[in-house]
């Protein structure tokens, strides 16, 4: 399709849908919100990429092959359940640090929002690539 | 004991993510995949050692305490099934580097194959039935691809079958699930095995019967056997042998799992449906394989009378009241031990006719029996493999199928079960029918007049051929090995049916506490066990 209005839309549109889909990703720890609706988000912003422009600028956009992605987003949420192996706890139980960033908070942070950024990858790599195969049919 | 309990599932994960990041590289895959392979396989024995002396094993994921969190537990008979499987991985790992071509490797073989490999070892150790239904389905969604890989004709016609027939038993079980949970208010194996005696009999019994159903699809079980033989002989040998080595033993340890635990209140009843379904499908399996023209459909039909073998030991379960005598404790416990032994029997046996079959068709074009012949001559090492392995499904002594056979018809003949006990030895001379069959058109012939293959093509089959043999003379091994050591086999056997019969081992090992004690800490939040 090529329409200048979606096109110049589509530039603005997607930083913040990326955007937006990192905060969803953070919220989800307390509030509704998470990897998997994050990663949907962000891959919309994608599909509307390959929708106002093509596949190929969208593919270029990803910059990573959606296999790799699904690849290490599996291991980031296997990995946060092996960290808890690591320290002699059962597999998957959460581990938390807390850094101190001066002037702002203390910033807990724990092996579940690894895990949702391992969920987040796998959703996106998985919706794009069902999004991007059957866009170029 | 907290890292090799989930090391079966933990490894091939890890492995097959890897993978996926190497998406390109063909050789690292390769490597990966047998790496993996081997460490599940030790990982394993470790695993099985450890249960042998120390007893079942509980690991509470995340640390959530037993009801409420997932569980895993591994009794022994949960920790033959895991070594085994994964053994029979490695095997077909290095098979499949000369099975499998470039195409189907590119499409993800080997992170399918782990995929596979993961789904049943969690399976295996899962306590916990609805993590049993998610792990059910990760094996399935990971042989549904591997069934279809490649997209020939007729492995799709064999892949609609076997979808839709599983489909409709995993919507099946998933219902059961749903109802189970909402009388009992618990998917905890252990848990269940406590609470059930609420419910009223008649509705367990119907319940027990949503459960039977869908185990017994996966499990092949005799009227629901069709999408065996239908898709067995379609996908490369490679994957019809981890196929035939582990997707039917899931629902069969599925069906051992809850009918010895969970739905054991009226065994006149549900293991007697069992029984006769187990002898029906002996002679129909058997049966069906004699009508059979091809290398491969007769190993699958094969299969659905091997089932047989193996659900004839579970049929043959009761539970034993004060008033039953010491011997007859020792039958049933023997019943069980011999599904047990046959299982793993069955589960490098049947995987190695496969195998088999897979270089006789690569050098003969073909599975059809008529157009093959002179397999003596010219591989004398793979004829004599396809003896051993043939004359051990028959049942002959001293192979490791006589003393499985051995071992259930015994303890049949003692609960005065005779027409089970003629229906396993007749099916057990047919075996041998169906073999020499095979024996006297693939081996014994001579060659055919017309060879599918010319010189050419043959001396191309023949490149590479070490890694397809090598597997098949180590389970042939293993069979004759099998077969000397029965008796420290069936005494391990024995070990793992007691755990079946005395479900309070079970319980114990998954609540060690007294329940307060539990709740208490789960809501404390200081779960670590």
């Amino acid at each position: 399709m090529r329409s200048i209005i979606l096109r110049s839309a589509t530039r603005y549109l997607f930083p913040i849908i990326i955007l937006f889909s990192i905060f969803l990703l953070l919220r989800g720890h307390d509030e509704p919100g998470g990897g998997f609706i994050g990663g949907l988000l962000a891959a919309t912003a994608f599909a509307l990429y390959a929708i106002a422009y093509d596949v190929k600028s969208a593919r270029a956009m990803l910059r990573a092959d959606h296999i790799t992605l699904i690849g290490v987003g599996l291991l980031l949420a296997t990995g946060a359940g092996i960290i808890s192996m690591l320290v002699g706890d059962p597999f998957l139980a959460t581990q938390w640090v807390t850094l101190n960033v001066p002037g702002v908070a203390d910033v807990k942070l724990g092996t579940p929002l690894l895990f949702d950024i391992g969920v987040y990858l796998v959703v996106v790599g998985v919706t794009l690539m069902l999004v991007f195969h059957l866009a170029e049919e | 004991m907290n890292v090799i309990l989930v090391l079966p599932v933990l490894l091939p994960l890890v492995c097959a993510s890897l993978m996926l990041v190497l998406w390109r590289k063909r050789r690292a895959q390769r490597i990966l995949n047998l790496a993996s392979m081997a460490g599940m396989t030790i990982g394993g024995f470790v695993l099985l050692v450890l249960i042998y002396c120390n007893g079942i094993a509980v690991l509470e994921m995340g640390g959530y305490a037993a009801p409420f969190g997932i569980t895993f537990v591994a009794d022994l008979l949960s920790a033959i099934m895991v070594t085994a499987a994964s053994m029979m991985g490695l095997v077909v790992a290095i098979y499949s580097l000369t099975d499998i071509d470039v195409r189907r490797e590119a499409f993800g073989y080997h992170p399918l194959l782990q995929l596979l490999l993961m789904g049943v070892c969690g399976a295996f150790l899962t306590g916990d039935m609805f993590n049993l239904y998610v792990f059910f389905e990760i094996m399935l969604m990971a042989s549904f691809v591997l069934l279809t890989l490649g997209g020939e004709r007729g492995q799709m016609e064999g892949a609609i079958k076997y979808v839709t027939l599983n489909l409709i038993s995993s919507a099946m079980f998933l219902a059961g699930v749903g109802i189970l949970y909402g009388m009992t208010g618990t998917l905890n194996m252990a848990d269940l095995a406590d609470k059930v005696t609420e419910i009223e009999g008649p509705l367990l019994t119907a319940l027990s019967m949503l459960f039977l159903v869908a185990f017994g699809v996966k499990a092949a079980m005799f009227p629901l056997f069709f999408w065996l033989p239908a898709s067995y002989h379609t996908p490369p040998p490679a994957v019809t042998a981890i196929f035939a080595a582990l997707l039917t033993k899931v629902g069969v340890y599925s069906l051992l799992r809850v009918f010895t635990l969970i739905f054991v209140h009226d065994p006149g009843t549900i293991h007697m449906i069992i029984l006769v379904a187990a002898g029906f499908g002996m002679v129909c399996g058997v049966l069906g394989a004699a009508a059979q023209n091809e290398f491969r459909r007769i190993l699958a039909f094969h299969s659905v009378s091997q089932i047989g073998y193996m659900l004839m030991g579970l049929g043959l379960f009761t539970v034993l009241s004060r008033s039953d005598s010491e011997e007859t404790r020792l039958i049933v416990q023997a019943a069980l031990a011999g599904t047990i032994i046959f299982v793993v029997h069955h589960l490098i046996v049947k995987p190695n006719l496969f195998l088999i079959s897979g270089v006789v068709e690569r050098l003969g074009g073909t599975g059809r029996l008529k157009d093959l012949g002179g397999f003596y001559v010219s591989m004398p090492l793979l004829s004599g493999m396809f003896i051993i392995s043939s004359m051990s499904l028959a049942g002959i002594p001293p192979l490791s199928g006589f003393w499985a056979k051995y071992v259930l018809v015994r303890a049949s003949l003692g609960l005065e079960h005779w027409l089970i006990a003629a229906a396993a030895l007749f099916t057990g001379l047919l075996t041998l029918f169906s073999m020499v069959k095979i024996w006297a058109a693939v081996f014994w012939a001579p060659p055919p007049e017309y060879p599918l293959l010319d010189e050419h093509e043959r001396d191309q089959a023949k490149r590479g051929l070490q890694p397809m043999i090598l597997p098949i003379v180590v389970l042939a091994a293993l069979i004759v090995v099998f077969g000397f050591a029965a008796g420290p086999i069936f005494d391990v056997a024995m070990m793992a049916a007691a755990q079946l019969m005395d479900p309070s081992q079970y319980v114990d090992a998954v609540f060690p506490i007294d329940e307060a004690a539990t709740l208490n800490a789960a809501v404390d939040g200081d779960t670590s066990p």
